[in-house]
Parts: C-alpha cells; structure tokens; sequence
C-alpha cells in the first residue's frame, strides 16, 4: 500500500498544494452556488473569521490549528513509515484523559513537575492506544487501517464514559470533568492573546522531526521502509518491524499530547466530543503537506483557518458549517488527483523520450 | 432470560445485523476485486439521507431505499473514479470521501431542516412476516417478521456466493483481485471488473444506510452510520470473503450490540457509554482471534495501471 503518497521536493509538494486549494475553492465555490448559497459573501466571512485582524488570527484561527498540528505530525510520522494511523483522533482522547487524570489527581505539585507529567503522561497513553493495533499489525499481520478506527470508537466512548462516570464533576451535573488547577494551566504564548505555549511546543516537535527525517540514521529508516519494506529489509539491512513498532507508538505518543495540549491550554476541562474530527483532519492536513513537518505547520494553520473561518460563514451567511468537511475532502482528493496527473504526465514524457 | 425477552433480543440483534451484512455483502465483492473501499461510511449516510429524502419525496420508503442505493452509488463512483481509474491511493481516497459524505449529508441536512435538528418523522419501511415461516416458536418472529431490506440480505448471500465462486464473471472477479496481472493477459478489463464491483458495493452500502434511516431509526441524524462502514469492513475480514460467512458475521455484531439495549433493560448497573464501545471492543477481540487462517485478495488495495 506504501509509495503511492512518496514525499516529493518541497517546491513540488508547495506547487501541487496551492493547485489543489484552488481547485477546492473553485469546486467549492459552485457546490455553494448549487446550493442557493453566494459564495462571495461565504468567502468574505470566511476571511473575516479567520484573519479578519491580527488578534482573530492568533487568538481563534492560531488557537484552533494547535490540535491539527500536533495530530498532523504524528500522521505524517506514521504514513512516512508507511504505518496508516488512521487512529490520531482515539489517540487524542486517550492521551486527553490522560492528561487531565493527572491533573486532577496530583492537583497540588507545582507547574514545573505538573504540566510536564501531564504530557508525558498523554504520550504514554497515546502510545499505548497505539499499541493494540501495532501489535495486530505485526504479530497477527490484520491491517491496522480498520483497527485504528476501531481504536477510535473506543476511544471516544471511553471520554464519553469518563465524563459521565469517573472523572465526572464534582456536583455530578454536566458531562465533563472539574476544572483543572491554574498550575496545570499552559501559559501564553503571545501575551494578551488566546494563544498558549502548546503552538511553541508543536513546532518543536515540528523541527525535532524534519531533523529525524533529514539528519538521522533512524529518520532514513522510517523513509526507507516507506518505501518498501521488503527492499529495506534486503538492501538496507532494516528490521521493518522494529522501524514500524517505534514509529506506530510515537505516531500515538503526538497524537496524545494533542488531547492534553488542548485540555491543558484551551479547554481546562474535558468534555464529550472534546475533537471536532481533528484525528481525521490531520490526515487532510499531513497529506496537504506532502508528508513534510515543516509544512504541516502551515496546513495546520490552514486548515485551523478553515475552522475558524466555518464559524463566521455559519452566523453571517447561514452556511452550515459542516461545509468544512466537505472542503476537507475535497482538498484531499485535489492532491490525489493532481499527484496522479503530474505521475502520469512523468510517465507520458519518460515513454515519449523512448521512442 | 424469559421467552418474550429472548425474542425480543433477537429480534433486534436481527435488526442491527442486517444494514452491517448489506454493506458487508457489497464490500466482499468489492474486495474480491482489489479493491478496499474504506469510503463505505460516506455511502452508507448518503444512503441514509438519500433514502429519507427520497421517501419524503416519493412518499413511500420503498422508493426511498432506490433513492438511498443511488445515493451509495453515486458515493462510490466519486470513489472509484480517483481510487480506480486515476489509481490513487485507495486507502486515502476512502478516507476523503468517508468525510466528504459526512460532511456533505450534514450539509444538507442542516441547510434542509435547519442546524438545531428538528425531529425528522420519515415514512417508515414496516414490517412483513412471511407466512409460515414467521410462526416457527421464536425464531420465527426474529428473522421472519422483519423490513424487507432483511430478506435481500438473506436472498444476497447464495446469490452473491453463487456469481463469485461459480460463474465466469465471479472468476474474473476473484482474478483480478489475486492476479491482475494475469487476469489482464487472459483477456480481462480489470479496472472495468473493479469499477463494476466498487458501484455494487457503493449501492449496497446506500440499502443499508436507507435501512438505518427507514427500517430502523425512521427518522435522520448527522453521523447516524456511527462507524457502521468500518465495522463492514472488519466484518468481511471475519466473514473471509465468503457472502455467506459474511451474512453470520454480521447477524452476530447485531447480537453484539443488541446485547447493550438487553443488559440495560435487564437493569445492569454498566454505564451506557461501555455499551456503546462494545461493539467496537468485540470486532477488535474478533479479528485479533479468529483471522489467523484467513487471506485477503493477494491485489488488495493495490491500484491497477493498464498495460497498453
């Protein structure tokens, strides 16, 4: 199943990127206008609603991309490998009860040792949501596509049941949690902004894997058996499980900061239905990237746009606001579709210069 | 368990498990192809909203579950053109269009009935014992007196074995599931083959999701497929692409999540939220268990460049 989504250059990966937003925005657009809907007016409060000012921008548009770029690193990460983790959002709950578990047992430690228990705490957790299909995939060889999303399921009605049952308020009222201590809290990031310092601690992750991948034996592993594990095995002299067994729980281990992240930065609480389908997002937001981390951070922000801005469309223009998934898709089937059309214009050249 | 109870249990394990082995049924013969439709959710709820239109415009739910097979088709089409014809990455491809059908049926939900959800009351698809074997002591009333849409799953099942494993298009199907390589050299359209069978499973995934709207739910709600497509999908792997294996598969997850609204009603002090994963839990016990032996398509998944 690996090599069809095979990193290109990055000038190529931008190129094919900015063709398959404007092909969604166009396709978009006249899907609004079958609709009876005027996609000016969408488009303006759109923009409005996302970067309509600078304290829009960092405050809304900024805060809701955090989650997509911790969930779109660890998509990337795993689809490298050719691991299809379709399982971030299971692992972003886990890794949120996690977190806010923490937080809400050990309310008295200081936020020097609380804040960085409750992410390692989320990574753990995510990893281990991760694990159950890893295993599955390498001990009893069941694709872990199926089993990822099974994960996901499970790991949504266990929040659900967390905010219901053990980790329910204290007056036993409302499907969430208490809200956490102030030490457990994320500082700011930029100050007198929404914007908390979960944003810097993903593009550290983001910077820490472009390195892996460029600079590091192991990064060339994952790159390599991604490609074809097979050939990785006989040329590269690469254990293709263990490469996969590190990356899958990783991939996990991401994925979960993102639950905790949101709790500890954002939400200070966990509620049922605390993603809006960022673990499947971050699968638009990776590919859209082009696999790459550095250019996860922009679609994230993208894409984070995209969210913010849905809002705005929904209470100036009417528009639902699931219109956003729809736009999802379609960025995802434009790159497809422009991957294969430029492949099949490659292949059309290589073939013509034959003869 | 008294007898009325029992009835009752399998009655709606019946009930549950039939949309699971209409989509599961397509989705074997779509794999038996090569091809992995991970985009089964998307036509289950088209399906599922194309039938309750449907049925509020034609004013019958027996127009509506055409209406919601066209709806599953059309899903599937959007799916095969990228994951087939252009040859992208079919796990992907179904990915962006389990979304975009999400997305798109909420879409038009919202703008239809408005975002705070109205109760939708749709035409429902009743009942219809089949005389005789309705009155055989408690099965009978569980698997005879069902919606329609019951006896196609029953009715698919030899059907659908019979044309995969005994006629000559089911040996061009399976062959170009294992080989398309050779099928091709024998003389077989192979993207032709899977596009045939990517629609069929598309249109029987629109059946289910029009069963959840009218046989079960009689009304729509966003997201009401739940991860019904996913759980075909593991279905087929425990059913080991065998229609009919298929069919027992999914009557058991029906039990599975009967079992939920049972021990409820039994009074079982167990959250409802642990219910709601045990479905989910037991598909994850199931593969991990009892796939061992079994083999998917040796082609599966794996896109198809014609050799001109």
């Amino acid at each position: 199943m690996s090599g069809g989504i095979a990193p290109a250059r990055a000038r190529e990966v931008a190129l094919l990127g900015f063709g398959a937003v404007a092909l969604t925005l166009g396709a978009g657009g006249l899907l609004l206008l079958a609709g009876g809907y005027d996609p000016g007016a969408a488009g303006a409060a759109m923009l409005r609603g996302s970067v309509g000012s600078w304290n829009t921008f960092v405050s809304i548009t900024l805060v809701r991309s955090v989650p997509l770029l911790f969930a779109g690193l660890a998509v990337a990460l795993a689809f490298r490998a050719g691991v299809w983790n379709i399982g971030a959002e299971g692992q972003l709950y886990a890794g949120a009860i996690a977190g806010v578990w923490v937080a809400l047992t050990f309310d008295g430690f200081p936020t020097l040792i609380l804040i960085p228990a409750m992410l390692a705490m989320s990574c753990v957790a995510g990893a281990a949501w991760a694990l159950i299909p890893t295993l599955m995939r390498l001990r009893l060889g069941i694709g872990e596509v199926i089993t990822t999303i099974l994960m996901n399921f499970v790991g949504i009605y266990t929040a659900a049941w967390m905010v219901h049952g053990p980790l329910q308020e204290e007056r036993g009222i409302f499907p969430q949690t208490d809200r956490i201590v102030e030490a457990a809290r994320l500082p700011s990031f930029i100050p007198g902004t929404r914007l908390h310092l979960g944003f810097a601690l993903g593009l550290v992750i983001a910077i820490g894997l472009a390195v892996l991948f460029r600079r590091t034996r192991f990064g060339f592993q994952i790159r390599a058996v991604g490609a074809s594990p097979e050939a990785a095995a006989v040329a590269g002299r690469i254990e293709p499980s263990r490469v996969i067994f590190i990356t899958f729980l990783a991939s996990g281990a991401i994925a979960g900061l993102a639950g905790a992240v949101e709790v500890s930065g954002l939400t200070y609480a966990l509620y049922e239905n605390l993603s809006e389908g960022w673990g499947y997002t971050a699968i638009a937001v990776a590919l859209l990237a082009g696999l790459r981390p550095g250019g996860v951070v922009v679609t994230a922000i993208f894409f984070g746009s995209l969210r913010a801005g849905a809002g705005a469309m929904q209470r100036d223009a009417g528009i639902p606001s699931a219109w956003v998934d729809v736009v999802e898709a379609l960025v995802i089937l434009g790159v497809l579709g422009l991957e294969r059309v430029r492949a099949a214009r490659i292949v059309t050249d290589i073939r013509e210069g034959d003869s | 368990m008294s007898q009325v109870e029992l009835v009752l249990f399998l009655e709606s394990a019946v009930r549950l498990g039939i949309p699971l082995a209409l989509a599961a049924m397509g989705e074997t013969l779509t794999e038996r192809s090569g091809v992995i439709n991970i985009g089964l959710e998307g036509s289950i709820i088209a399906g599922a909203l194309g039938g309750a239109l449907g049925a509020l415009a034609f004013e019958g739910a027996g127009l509506g579950i055409i209406a919601g097979a066209m709806a599953g088709l059309f899903v599937a089409l959007i799916f095969a053109v990228f994951a087939i014809s252009l040859g992208a990455d079919q796990i992907i491809t179904g990915t962006a269009v389990t979304i975009g059908g999400l997305g798109m049926t909420g879409a038009i939900y919202q703008a239809q009935f408005g975002a705070t959800g109205t109760e939708l009351s749709l035409p429902t698809l009743a009942p219809v014992a089949i005389p005789g074997l309705s009155e055989i002591p408690i099965v009978g009333t569980a698997f005879f007196a069902q919606a329609p849409t019951a006896y196609l799953a029953y009715v698919m099942a030899p059907i659908a074995w019979y044309v995969i494993f005994r006629t000559a298009w089911g040996l061009e199907l399976r062959a170009t599931g294992e080989a398309p390589a050779a099928a091709e050299a024998a003389g077989v359209r192979v993207r032709r083959v899977r596009f045939v069978a990517t629609l069929f499973g598309g249109a029987m995934a629109g059946i289910a999701g029009a069963h959840l709207a009218l046989a079960h739910a009689g009304t729509f709600a966003e997201n009401m497929s739940a991860g019904k497509g996913f759980i075909a999908i593991a279905v087929v792997v425990l059913g080991r692409w065998n229609p009919v294996l298929v069919l027992f598969a999914a009557l058991f997850f029906g039990a599975a999540s009967a079992l939920q609204f049972f021990l409820q009603a039994l009074g079982f002090d167990i959250a409802y939220q642990i219910f709601l994963a045990l479905p989910y839990v037991l598909t994850l016990a199931a593969l991990a268990g009892w796939v061992g032996t079994s083999r998917a398509p040796a082609a599966l998944a794996l896109p198809w460049e014609p050799h001109r």
